[in-house]
C-alpha cells in the first residue's frame, strides 16, 4: 500500500518535489497536491514576461495536466486548506473535504507584502506576485497608463520592465540609494539603473512613500519628502512574507517561516517544509534555486536516503531581457575579503569577485554573466582559486585553457 | 627581372648600419615606405641581410623626424625658421667665434653615418678654409686604434685583405668581436667557410657571446689580455720555427725588439695561460692550430679597439701575421672589422683630427699639397683635438662653437653625462640631424638643421674591405630636409668660399675627392681612386661597388696589399711594434670592484634613433640590461629579471639584470644603445671612463671600474599607446617601438592603488575604458578602445610576476578587436582557442546562444527537453524556456531552408 503524502501548495517547489519523487520512488507514495490558486503549477519567474506580452500565459505552465496524471498525482487546485489536524493526520479543505496523510509537506510559498501606508487598499494599488495579479495589472494598464512601481528589488524591476514593455509610463520608486541593494554593489546598481532608465523607466531612489491618494481609486502617490506624482495604477513590490499561518495554526513551530532542520523536517514528526515558506538556519529563501535544492534533498529523504540540506548560496539572476545581472554570496566584500574587479564600459560589463582565504565567497556580475554557474560552483565547493586567480574573472574557458 | 611595370624598379643602395656594407634593394611603395631585400649581386652579402637590415623598411616613418630648420629660443623651446636664417646663423656664428677666439675655438664632430661626400665637404671647409683641424668623428670611438695600428705597422691606414679571405681561410680567429651580432652577414660567411671547407673558428672574448656558439675553440680570455695572447703566440711560433724569416727579412723592420718584448710578456704556453687566465691546453690548442694552418685570418673589432691599449693590441696581432708571412695572400691577414657603414669613407677623406685628407697627415709637404689642390686660403697645419679631448675642451670653455652631424655624442661618448653638461656651455651649438629629439639635441642645441636620412640621401660609403658602394635615394626629401654636403656647402658659401664649394650634385664632390686621392700620388699613398675622378654624373649614379685602390693607370680589380711588401713607410718596410705590457688594471679602483664592459645587442644600432623605431627589432631585447655572472649575481643578491644600479665614478644607470653563465666573474656587461630619449636610467655611456689609448685617442669603453647594487621595484608593467605618455618621475622605463604606436616597459614603487587612477588618466580622454583590478595582488590593468580598436593599455603587476605583453601587442597592432578578444584582453592573453559563446540564454547554467544553436544544427537537440538534457539550459528556473522554443523554431527553419 502506498503511503499518502500530501503537499500543501502548488507552486514551483511542489512541482519540483513531485518530479524528483517520480524519478525515485514512484508508487511508494500516493501524492496529493493542494493548490490555492485555481491553476496548474506555473513558472512565477515568467510573470514579467507575461506582463510585457513576450510570453503568453499558457507558456508559463510548468507541467501539463497529463504529466501529473501520468505520475499518479492527485491535484486539488483552487481548493484552499482551512486547517491541519496533525495528531489525526488530516488536512481539511474549504468545502469540508478531508485528506489523510502519512507525511505532510508545506510548500505554501510566500505572498507579497502590502505597504502599510494610507491608501494601500485603494483600487488600482496592486501587488505583483501571481497570474491573478498579472491579469489585474494587464486589465488596468494601457498604452500610456501612468504606473508607479514601488520597490527597486528584483520583483519591482521585473514588474517595471514588463509594464514599460507593455507600453505603460513607469516610475520605479525605491526606498534605498541603489536598486537591488541586497544583491548589488553601488557600481552594478548604477549600471542597472542606467539600463532601466534606457528602457524608458523613470527611477526615483531614496524615496519613501507616504500615502496613496485618490477618490474611488488611486490617483497619486505622495512621498515623505513632499513630492507627489500622479498614478493611474500602483504596483507594490516591496518584499514577500512566507505563507506560514496554517502551519502555525496546527502547532508547527514558525518564526518568519516554518522552521526546518537540515532534514527539512518541521517541529512535528512527518511534517516537512520546502521553498519560500520554509526557514532553514534562520534563512527564508526567496528564490527558485534553493527551493529546487530543498525539493531534491527532501525527495531523497522521502525515498529513504539520508541526504542533508546545508543551506544554499544566495544567488540571484535578474531575468529581464537584455539585462543580465548575477549576484551571489558576499557580494559586497566584508572586512578581510579581497575584491577582484573587471569592468568594460563598451561591453557594458562589470564583474566583482570577492575572495577570502584563497576561496571565492561572493560575486556580482553585470552584463557578461556566462560564468555565473562556475562561480557558484566554486563558491559552493570552496575550491582554492589561487592557482588561477588572475584568470578567474575572465571565465572558465580561459582558466581551463591554461590548465589544459 | 619580372617586376611589374606599375611598380618602379627597386633601387640598389647600401645598408646604413655596420661596416660589412651590404647591398640593399629598396622598392618604394609610394606611401613613404619601401620593401627591403638584400641585393643578390652585391659582393658583400650576395643577397643576404641581417635582422637590422631586413627591418630597414620599418624605420622610414617621418613621425619623429626633424623636417625643418629650428632655432632654440631663450625659454628653451624650438622655433621653426627658414633655411636662409638657419644657414646665416651658423655661418655668422662660426665666423664670429673664429675671429674672436681663433680657429681653435671651433669644431666639427662628424660621424661614420655620413656619406663620403658629406664628410669630404665638412673636412675641407674646416681644415682648408676655417683653419682648424678640430674635426673629429664618432669613428674615434670605433676603430681609431685600428687606424693607429695600421699606420704604425704599414705606414698607412690600410686594410690588407678582402672579404674573400674569409671565404678562403682555413682558420678564422675572432678577437674581441661578436660578429654574430655585430657583423652578422660576415659571420655567416665565416660559418659558410666552416661548413664548406672545414675552416676552424676560434673566438677570443672575455664574454661567451653568440659568436662563441659555433666556435671550434672558445678562449674566455681575461679582459684586456689580448696582447699577451698574441705575444705568447709570436713567442711560440718563433720557438717552434714557424716564422717566415724570408718575409721578415725582405719586408719588415723591428722584429727583434718585438719578439724580445713578446717573450717578456708571454714567453710560452704556460706563461700565456697564466697571463690570460686561460687553460694551458686551450692556449696550446690555439697556438698549434695557428701554427699548423697557413690560411689564417684574424678578425678584430671593438674588443681590441675600444681599449686604453687598443693600438698595442692591434699591433700585437699584426706582428704575428707579419712574422708568419700570413698577410696579403688569399685566406690570410689581420682584418679590422669596421663598426660603421662609412667609418672607412671618413678615414679616406681624412675626417679625423689627426689626419688631413685622403690618407695624408699633417706633414708639411702634405699640407702644402692639399692647400694647392684645394686652393685653400687658411690651412690647418697640425692635428686637432680628438673626440674625448675635444669635448673636454668644450667643458673647459676653449671650444666655443660646435657643429655635430649625424651622431649623438651626449649618449655615446665616455662620461656622457659630463659631455651633456659641457654642451650647454657652447656659444654656438649646431646639430644636423634626422630626428627632432635625442639626448644631444635636447642638451640644448641652438640651431637644428634637418639632414636627409638613409633612403633620401645619395652618395658613397666604403665598407671594411675597402669597397666603395653607392647609397642611393629612393624616397623624396621630406619637409625641408637637405643632404649634409649641401648644408655644409651653403654655410661655406655664406662664409665667402662659394667658388670652392660650388657643388650641385654629390658626383661633383666625389670626383674632387677621387682627384685629390690621386693628386701627386704616384703610388706613394695607398688610398688612390684616381680611376673614378672622371666619372660622369650618369656613371656615378650607375656606379657598381668598386674596391680601392682604383688607380687611373691600372685595370680595376680586387686587390690585396703587402703580399710582397710595398708598405707605405719611407723605406717601404713594415714595422714590428713592441707593445707595452698589458695593464688591464689601469682603471681599477677598490670601491668599484667590477669591470664594466660595454657593447651591442643583435637588433639595435648605436643610440637607436633609427633601429629604435622598428617594432620587429624592439622585440629582441627591449630593455637596457646588465649581464652578470651567476656567482657575482649571488654575491650582490641580484636575481635574473630584477634590477640593479650600476655605479661608476662617472655616473650610474639602473638596468635590468640578466644573469648569464657566459659572463666571467668580476665582469659585467651593458649594451650602449639606450639613452635619455628612450629610457629613464639607461645611459650607459654616462658611466664609462674617459681613459684613452695614447696612440689612437680611442676611449676604453670596455673597462670601467664599477659596482652594482640591487634595486627593488614593487611593481612592473607595460603600456601601449598611440602617442607618447609620461610616467611618474620616479618610474623606471624603456621605450620600445610598436607598430602603430609606442610601447613602454616600466617598473615602479608607486602603490598599485595609485596606478589605477594614473593609468586611467594616461589613456585618451574620449576612449571607452576597460579595467581589471586586483588590489591585494597589486594588479591594475586598463585598456582604452576607440572605434572598435584597442587604442592603448597599461598593465601593472607585482615585480615578481610582471605582466607579459605579447598578446596585447598583437591586439594593439590589429585593425580591430573582436568582442571575444575584448572580453579576455585584460587577462593579458588572447582569446585564441576559446569558443565564442554568444549571448547568455540560460543564466542559471551559463549556456550561450552558440552552444544551443550548435546542438540544434548538429541534430542532437530537436526539442526543449533535448536541450535541457544536453546542456542543462532551461532546467533550473525555466525562465529561458520560451526563448529556447524560439531559438529551436528559428534554427530548425534555417537548417531546413538551407537543406532545401
Amino acid at each position: 500500500m502506498s503511503e499518502p503524502l500530501v503537499i500543501i501548495g502548488n507552486g514551483m517547489a511542489a512541482a519540483r518535489l513531485c518530479e524528483e519523487l517520480a524519478q525515485r520512488s514512484l508508487g511508494r507514495y500516493a501524492i496529493a497536491v493542494i493548490g490555492r490558486e485555481p491553476e496548474l503549477a506555473y513558472n512565477r519567474i515568467l510573470l514579467s514576461s507575461v506582463l510585457s506580452g513576450e510570453v503568453p500565459a499558457r507558456d508559463t505552465l510548468l507541467k501539463p495536466a497529463n504529466w501529473w496524471r501520468d505520475r499518479g498525482v492527485t491535484l486539488c487546485y483552487g481548493a484552499p486548506v482551512t486547517a491541519v489536524d496533525i495528531p489525526a493526520r488530516q488536512v481539511m479543505l474549504a468545502g469540508g473535504s478531508k485528506l489523510d496523510f502519512a507525511k505532510l509537506v508545506f510548500a505554501t510559498g510566500s505572498r507579497a507584502i502590502r505597504l502599510p501606508v494610507p491608501g494601500a487598499e485603494l483600487p488600482g494599488v496592486l501587488t505583483f506576485r501571481d497570474l491573478a495579479d498579472v491579469a489585474s495589472i494587464s486589465r488596468a494598464a494601457h498604452r500610456g497608463t501612468r504606473v508607479v512601481v514601488i520597490g527597486g528589488g528584483l520583483l519591482g524591476i521585473e514588474a517595471a520592465y514588463g509594464l514599460a514593455k507593455a507600453g505603460a509610463r513607469v516610475t520605479l520608486v525605491h526606498l534605498m540609494d541603489r536598486l537591488m541593494e541586497r544583491q548589488l554593489d553601488a557600481r552594478a546598481a548604477s549600471m542597472l539603473k542606467r539600463a532601466v532608465e534606457a528602457k524608458g523607466i523613470e527611477v526615483l531612489l531614496d524615496t519613501e512613500t507616504a500615502r496613496f491618494t485618490g477618490d474611488s481609486r488611486v490617483e497619486a502617490v505622495e512621498f515623505k519628502d513632499g513630492r507627489r506624482i500622479a498614478a493611474e495604477m500602483v504596483v507594490v513590490a516591496v518584499g514577500i512574507k512566507p505563507n506560514a499561518e496554517i502551519a502555525a495554526a496546527c502547532g508547527v513551530a514558525v518564526n518568519r517561516g516554518i522552521m526546518v532542520d537540515d532534514r527539512l523536517a518541521a517541529s512535528k514528526s512527518d511534517v516537512f517544509a520546502i521553498g519560500e515558506c520554509a526557514e532553514h538556519r534562520g534563512v527564508c529563501y526567496g528564490l527558485v534555486e534553493p527551493a529546487n535544492e530543498q525539493a531534491h534533498v527532501l525527495a531523497e529523504r522521502l525515498a529513504g536516503r539520508d541526504l542533508r540540506y546545508g543551506g544554499s548560496v544566495n544567488a540571484t539572476n535578474l531575468k529581464v531581457s537584455g539585462v543580465h545581472v548575477f549576484s551571489a554570496g558576499d557580494f559586497l566584500g566584508a572586512a578581510g575579503t579581497e575584491s577582484i574587479v573587471f569592468a568594460d564600459a563598451g561591453l557594458r560589463t562589470y564583474k566583482k569577485l570577492v575572495v577570502a582565504g584563497g576561496r571565492l565567497v561572493g560575486a556580482v556580475l553585470y552584463g557578461d554573466t556566462i560564468d555565473a554557474p562556475w562561480y557558484l560552483e566554486l563558491m559552493r565547493s570552496g575550491a582554492q582559486i589561487d592557482s588561477f586567480r588572475h584568470d578567474l574573472v575572465f571565465g572558465r574557458a580561459l582558466a581551463e585553457r591554461r590548465a589544459a | 627581372m619580372n617586376a611589374r611595370s606599375s611598380h618602379p624598379p627597386a633601387v640598389r643602395t647600401t645598408c646604413p648600419y655596420c661596416g660589412v656594407g651590404c647591398g640593399v634593394l629598396a622598392s618604394p611603395d609610394g606611401n613613404g615606405g619601401a620593401a627591403i631585400a638584400g641585393d643578390p649581386v652585391h659582393p658583400a652579402n650576395d643577397g643576404r641581410l641581417c635582422s637590422k637590415g631586413s627591418a630597414l623598411g620599418e624605420t622610414l616613418a617621418l613621425e619623429r623626424r626633424l623636417l625643418h630648420p629650428m632655432l632654440r629660443r631663450a625659454d628653451g623651446s624650438l622655433d621653426r625658421i627658414d633655411w636662409d636664417t638657419a644657414l646665416d646663423k651658423v655661418a655668422g656664428g662660426f665666423r664670429a667665434i673664429a675671429e674672436r677666439d681663433g680657429p681653435g675655438a671651433i669644431a666639427f664632430y662628424l660621424s661614420g653615418q655620413l656619406l663620403t661626400e658629406d664628410y669630404y665637404v665638412a673636412n675641407k671647409l674646416m681644415k682648408g678654409f676655417l683653419g682648424s683641424s678640430n674635426v673629429d668623428t664618432n669613428s674615434r670611438l670605433c676603430m681609431a686604434s685600428s687606424v693607429a695600428g695600421h699606420r704604425r705597422a704599414f705606414g698607412a691606414d690600410t686594410v690588407p685583405g678582402t672579404y674573400r679571405d674569409i671565404d678562403e681561410a682555413d682558420l678564422i680567429v675572432l678577437v674581441g668581436s661578436n660578429a654574430a651580432w655585430c657583423h652578422p652577414i660576415l659571420y655567416q660567411r665565416m660559418i659558410a667557410a666552416k661548413r664548406e671547407r672545414g675552416a676552424r673558428l676560434v673566438v677570443i672574448d672575455p664574454r661567451r657571446t653568440a659568436s662563441a656558439a659555433e666556435a671550434d675553440l672558445f678562449l674566455p680570455i681575461a679582459p684586456g689580455m689580448d696582447t699577451a695572447l698574441y705575444c705568447g703566440l709570436l713567442s711560440h711560433l718563433a720557438d717552434t720555427l714557424a716564422l717566415d724569416y724570408a718575409y721578415i727579412d725582405a719586408h719588415t723592420a723591428g722584429f727583434v725588439d718585438a719578439l724580445a718584448r713578446a717573450r717578456e710578456i708571454a714567453a710560452d704556453v704556460a706563461s700565456t695561460a697564466r697571463a690570460t687566465a686561460l687553460q694551458e691546453a686551450d692556449v696550446a690548442r690555439f697556438f698549434d692550430l695557428f701554427r699548423a694552418t697557413e690560411r689564417v685570418v684574424t678578425c678584430f673589432s671593438q674588443g681590441v679597439n675600444q681599449s686604453a691599449q687598443g693600438t698595442d693590441k692591434v699591433n700585437a696581432i699584426i706582428n704575428v701575421h707579419l712574422a708568419s708571412g700570413r698577410i696579403g695572400r688569399p685566406g690570410m691577414g689581420p682584418f679590422s672589422l669596421t663598426g660603421q657603414p662609412n667609418a672607412m669613407g671618413g678615414r679616406e677623406v681624412g675626417g679625423l683630427a689627426n689626419q688631413l685628407a685622403a690618407h695624408m697627415d699633417f706633414a708639411p709637404d702634405a699640407v702644402d699639397r692639399v692647400r694647392r689642390f684645394w686652393r685653400a686660403p687658411h690651412m690647418a697645419t697640425r692635428g686637432g683635438l680628438k673626440a674625448v679631448d675635444l669635448f673636454e675642451a668644450i667643458a673647459r670653455g676653449t671650444i666655443k662653437a660646435l657643429w655635430v652631424m649625424a651622431t649623438n655624442p651626449a649618449v655615446s661618448l665616455p662620461r656622457a653625462g659630463a659631455v651633456r653638461e659641457a654642451l650647454k656651455k657652447l656659444d654656438l651649438f649646431v646639430v644636423s640631424e634626422n630626428v627632432l629629439h635625442n639626448d644631444t639635441v635636447d642638451a640644448g642645441a641652438h640651431v637644428l638643421l634637418p639632414a636627409a636620412a638613409w633612403g633620401e640621401k645619395s652618395g658613397t660609403v666604403t665598407n671594411s674591405e675597402r669597397r666603395i658602394s653607392r647609397q642611393r635615394a629612393f624616397l623624396p626629401l621630406p619637409g625641408e630636409a637637405r643632404p649634409d654636403w649641401w648644408i655644409v656647402s651653403e654655410v661655406a658659401r655664406r662664409l665667402g668660399f662659394g667658388a670652392s664649394f660650388d657643388y650641385r650634385h654629390p658626383a661633383d664632390v666625389f670626383r674632387e675627392h677621387a682627384a685629390l686621392s690621386a693628386f701627386e700620388n704616384d703610388g706613394k699613398r695607398d688610398f688612390d681612386i684616381g680611376a673614378l675622378a672622371q666619372l660622369s654624373d650618369e656613371a656615378y649614379d650607375a656606379l657598381d661597388p668598386v674596391m680601392w685602390p682604383a688607380r687611373a693607370a691600372e685595370p680595376q680589380q680586387e686587390r690585396r696589399f703587402f703580399s710582397a711588401g710595398g708598405f707605405f713607410t719611407d723605406d717601404g718596410r713594415a714595422r714590428f711594434v713592441a707593445p707595452r705590457p698589458p695593464d688591464p688594471r689601469h682603471a681599477y679602483d677598490e670601491a668599484h670592484p667590477l669591470r664594466l664592459n660595454t657593447g651591442r645587442v643583435r637588433d639595435q644600432w648605436h643610440t637607436m634613433t633609427r633601429t629604435g623605431s622598428s617594432p620587429r627589432l624592439g622585440a629582441h631585447l627591449p630593455e637596457p640590461f646588465v649581464e652578470i655572472g651567476p656567482a657575482d649575481a649571488k654575491a650582490h643578491k641580484l636575481a635574473d629579471g630584477g634590477f640593479a644600479k650600476v655605479v661608476t665614478r662617472h655616473g650610474s644607470a639602473i638596468l635590468k639584470v640578466s644573469v648569464a653563465a657566459g659572463q666571467r666573474r668580476g665582469s659585467i656587461f651593458a649594451p650602449i644603445h639606450w639613452s635619455g630619449a628612450n629610457s629613464s636610467d639607461g645611459r650607459v655611456g654616462a658611466m664609462v671612463t674617459a681613459a684613452t689609448d695614447p696612440f689612437s685617442g680611442q676611449p676604453d669603453l670596455k673597462a670601467t671600474s664599477a659596482r652594482v647594487q640591487r634595486v627593488g621595484f614593487a611593481s612592473r608593467g607595460f603600456a601601449l599607446t598611440r602617442h607618447p605618455i609620461e610616467l611618474p618621475a620616479a618610474a623606471w622605463f624603456a621605450r620600445v617601438a610598436v607598430a602603430g604606436g609606442e610601447g613602454l616597459l616600466f617598473a615602479t614603487n608607486e602603490p598599485a592603488g595609485r596606478w589605477h587612477e594614473l593609468a586611467k588618466r594616461l589613456m585618451p580622454p574620449d576612449a571607452e575604458l576597460a579595467e581589471y583590478v586586483d588590489p591585494q595582488r597589486g594588479v591594475v590593468r586598463v585598456a582604452a578602445f576607440r572605434a572598435g580598436r584597442l587604442d592603448g593599455c597599461i598593465f601593472v603587476g607585482p615585480a615578481a610576476a610582471p605582466p607579459h605583453w605579447d598578446a596585447l601587442r598583437a591586439l594593439f597592432e590589429a585593425q580591430s578587436v573582436t568582442e571575444s578578444d575584448r572580453r579576455v584582453l585584460l587577462s593579458g592573453r588572447s582569446a585564441e582557442g576559446l569558443a565564442e559563446t554568444g549571448p547568455v540564454i540560460c543564466a542559471c547554467y551559463g549556456v550561450g546562444l552558440s552552444a544551443i544553436r550548435n546542438a540544434i544544427a548538429a541534430g542532437t537537440a530537436a526539442s526543449v527537453a533535448d536541450i535541457g538534457r544536453l546542456l542543462r539550459a532551461g532546467t533550473n528556473c525555466g525562465s529561458c524556456l520560451p526563448e529556447l522554443r524560439g531559438i529551436l523554431a528559428r534554427t530548425s527553419k534555417t537548417a531546413k531552408s538551407r537543406a532545401a
